[in-house]
């Protein structure tokens, strides 16, 4: 008979704890083979072709760019939320918020503004949308004791339903020829590209500074570290007198607040007006809550993980056409990778010894 | 059971206890908390394994490795917290744990056979309640019932009486009664005098893992028992100096607090608290002093009375606003509620603190001077660690206790809440803390002092109040020779009125 007993590791080092996600990761993409070799698919061609794809050409890095810029504002958002311990996976909601926000505010002044007004004031206004739209959860949370889980998660489904009664209803533009959708940004208020892409590079910018001021707020500031006593353990929280609900609504407008600039770049950026929520995200509010773990919860490491998730997702999108493979593969290699990176932090916090005895 | 001896990390719970209930018989087992009790039943239980000694039943020897082959050998516990489902009814979770409860349709199978068991120990039972709707004693109710579909013959109730109001107490002595005469054995664990006194036909009597007496109750008074449990006749020793008390500073007025088993927990009490006094409250845990500590300090809602700090109404104020004004709080579960595990150990050493102006300037912390202050508390309170930079969850218990006493007491408070202050810590580390203590006293503060050590509170203390079921049994000056009888009132069973005279 085999005996398993866990016990708690402690000094857990750097080395380890990057041991770990390695292996990890490396056990995650043995089970994605399995699943290729099911599909009937060579799984190291399959592999290589996804990162060939993303990373092996000019284009694939530019549109793994492009996609890393929503990454990483929201998932560097996320580890604010996940730091105290508050499970934020409505960021997709928020980022459709801080789009419809953004859009509206365009089409209202953009056409009488100048760039240098209209653009930070879209970005101001995507905030504004994301935050509040974060904030609701927290708010239900403290006041209610109402799962934070489930009510992001439904928050989501909520804001993506506004967002197309808006397209097909009171916003539905003239230019779409009856379509459903808004009329495109006046032109003052699109953001401008680097040249032969589709980057956006004030959201480039802009997501890079958030992450290194998260990174200030988490480790350097008062409500940083109230932050993480109330993740670390609330009953200390309220020992040392820390207000909940000021915390907490603080903590979810910033999360939320950034997934809306995400929004905002994808509308300003890439698309130029408000249509179908699958559209202007494609999943990713989920897909940053991987990039927040990946990056053990570090808004700077955010940016190295949201530009790895983002390559995945522009080879993912590459192995569709090359092998024909359906869109959900993609999805698949995520959730694969998500559930191997959690185990990790399980493996990386208990010693496993197994104990074999005769009986 | 024989010889039972079982220690934890060198401790001994358990030093060679023999024990032996017959049928019929109900057999008290009395002790302060953490003499041992707990850890004997459940050995008995199968909970853990003995180091040394041996189990008998009925002549023979056996071996219980878990609570499943405690069960079929006869034996059924009731803890101290339920462990039924509330969302479930009474006849479901009978179901759960009885061991013939077949696959399908358990309810309707063993209905009829818990209607027959709670008539004939008049159990008044409406089985398909949920268990969310039945009070403290019912949900008990419920408990003994499993215990005794699974054939208990020996029944082990651990603290019954500590969450039941006391009309549910007399039925639950009734029903007992009952089992008895129906030759059931039951051991009966408390510290509750006038219930062993009341229930039992024998006493056994723990004290630091052994056991230091056993008698017959008909045989015995409360003096003799309770002198037993204390394990001393109280001695004065006093060396600390007399100091005039200084001015009020704390004042606290017919308060009234609930527990979290939601009865009262802290009854009417009031008292007052001067500068330059160190105010004990003695008693064994559970009876109040953890909710009074925690009403104080703000973390616990007052549902009535008066707290006053310095003249100032401080009642049912936030924890920081009562910090604010000079209140630290050294809490009694300090690994829960006085540090965040994962953090740093410079983050741990100002929670609390560090909305202060000399550790955060705007919204920014100043690190650099935080972790000059954990290095002093370090260095001063000699918590060994190899650096600041380490997660506290890696220090042991007792270095993490140091911090936090560091954290609280380094800050000169008005007035400090010490809630077991030097439980878990080594002697030398014991023997620095009373100090501090008593020089906190000389410089003015005010120390409110929880412990159920009884040479503490002596050492130490100006007054001591003995509290009992969330009541003061008496309010005394420390050296007054009616202290003698301080395990009587520690166990519930003598009062002294405040106005009667030495």
């Amino acid at each position: 008979m085999i005996k398993i007993k866990t016990t708690d590791r402690y000094n857990i080092t750097t080395l380890r704890s990057f041991m770990t996600n390695i292996l990890c990761l490396l056990a995650a993409l043995v089970v994605i083979s399995i699943i290729f070799l099911i599909a009937g698919v060579n799984p190291i061609y399959a592999i290589s072709e996804i990162f060939l794809g993303s990373f092996g050409s000019f284009y694939g890095i530019k549109e793994t760019i492009t996609k890393a810029i929503p990454l990483i504002l929201i998932g560097t958002g996320l580890t604010l939320a996940f730091r105290a311990k508050f499970w934020n996976i409505g960021a997709e909601g928020q980022l459709l918020m801080g789009a419809i926000f953004a859009t509206w505010t365009g089409l209202t002044f953009g056409e009488a503004l100048p760039p240098y007004i209209i653009v930070p004031l879209i970005f101001l206004a995507g905030f504004i949308g994301g935050g509040l739209w974060g904030a609701i959860p927290a708010i239900l949370k403290i006041k209610y004791s109402i799962n934070e889980v489930i009510s992001t998660l439904m928050l989501n489904y909520i804001c993506a339903e506004i967002l197309t009664m808006l397209i097909v209803g009171p916003w539905k533009g003239k230019t779409r020829f009856g379509f459903p959708g808004t009329n495109n940004l006046p032109d003052s208020a699109i953001l401008g590209l680097i040249p032969g892409s589709r980057i956006h590079y004030a959201t480039l910018i802009l997501a890079i500074l958030c992450a290194i001021v998260l990174s200030v707020i988490i480790y350097k500031t008062r409500f940083g570290y109230e932050a993480r006593v109330v993740g670390e353990n609330p009953d200390a929280g309220k020992y040392a007198g820390i207000n909940f609900l000021k915390t907490s609504l603080i903590l979810m407008a910033i999360s939320g607040g950034l997934a809306g600039l995400a929004g905002v770049g994808e509308v300003a950026g890439i698309h130029h007006y408000l249509g179908y929520p699958a559209s202007i995200s494609s999943g990713y509010g989920f897909t940053a809550i991987i990039v927040a773990w990946l990056a053990k919860l570090n808004p700077l490491y955010a940016i190295i993980s949201g530009i790895f998730f983002a390559g995945i997702l522009v080879g993912g999108d590459a192995i569709q056409i090359s092998l024909g493979l359906p869109a959900a593969t993609v999805e698949i290699v995520n959730g694969t990778l998500l559930i191997f990176l959690i185990m990790g932090d399980y493996f990386l916090n208990h010693k496993i010894t197994f104990q074999f005895s005769s009986k | 059971m024989r010889a039972i001896s079982k220690s934890f990390q060198g401790i001994h719970a358990n030093q060679d206890i023999n024990l032996c209930v017959e049928s019929g018989e109900i057999l008290g087992l009395l002790g302060e908390n953490g003499a041992g009790k707990t850890t004997l039943m459940n050995i008995l239980y199968g909970l853990y394994q003995p180091d040394s000694g041996q189990i008998k039943i009925d002549g023979k020897t056996v071996r219980i490795n878990n609570p499943v082959e405690s069960i079929n050998h006869g034996i059924g516990m009731v803890h101290q917290h339920f462990m039924l489902i509330q969302n479930h009814s009474v006849i479901e979770n009978i179901a759960l744990g009885y061991k013939d409860t077949p696959f399908f349709f358990p309810k309707i199978k063993i209905k009829d056979k818990v209607e027959q068991f709670s008539k004939k120990f008049d159990f008044h039972i409406d089985i398909t309640k949920k268990i969310w709707q039945l009070s403290a004693g019912e949900q008990q109710r419920v408990e003994i019932i499993k215990a005794l579909l699974n054939g208990a013959d020996l029944l082990i109730l651990d603290e019954p009486t500590s969450v039941l109001t006391p009309l549910e107490i007399k039925e639950l002595i009734a029903i007992l009664r009952g089992m008895k005469a129906k030759g059931h054995m039951i051991i009966f664990i408390s510290h509750k005098l006038d219930e062993i006194m009341d229930i039992c036909d024998r006493v056994l009597v723990l004290q630091k893992g052994k056991i230091v007496g056993s008698a017959d109750t008909n045989n015995t008074n409360k003096k003799s028992l309770a002198r037993m449990m204390v394990g001393r006749d109280v001695v004065f020793n006093i060396n600390r100096d007399k100091l005039a008390k200084g001015k009020k500073n704390l004042s606290v007025e017919n308060i009234n607090v609930i527990g979290d088993k939601g009865l009262l927990a802290v009854k009417n009490i009031s008292f007052e608290l001067f500068q330059n006094e160190i105010f004990g409250i003695a008693g064994v845990s559970g009876n109040g002093q953890r909710e009074l500590a925690e009403a104080i300090t703000g973390i616990r809602h007052i549902s009535s009375g008066k707290v006053k700090m310095n003249g100032r109404d401080m009642t049912n104020k936030s924890p920081r606003q009562i910090y604010d004004n000079g209140v630290s709080h050294v809490p009694e579960e300090r690994i829960r509620f006085g540090i965040a595990p994962g953090l740093f150990l410079y983050d741990n050493a100002i929670l609390k603190q560090h909305h202060l102006k000399k550790f955060s300037k705007r919204y920014f912390l100043k690190y650099k001077q935080v972790k000059n202050h954990t290095k002093s508390i370090v260095s001063q309170f000699k918590v060994s660690t190899h650096s600041i930079n380490n997660q506290i969850r890696n220090l042991s218990g007792g270095n993490i206790q140091k911090l936090i006493l560091g954290r609280e007491i380094s800050e000169q408070p008005q007035l400090l809440v010490a809630s077991h202050p030097t439980y878990g810590l080594d002697v030398g580390a014991t023997e620095f803390l009373r100090k501090h203590l008593l020089e906190l006293r000389k410089q003015g503060s005010a120390v409110l002092l929880f412990s159920e050590d009884l040479e503490e509170i002596f050492e130490l203390c100006d007054r001591v109040a003995v509290i009992f079921d969330g009541e003061f049994m008496a309010v005394l000056d420390s050296d007054d020779r009616r202290f003698s009888d301080i395990g009587l009132m520690m166990a519930g069973s003598k009062r002294i009125d405040p106005m009667e005279k030495k």
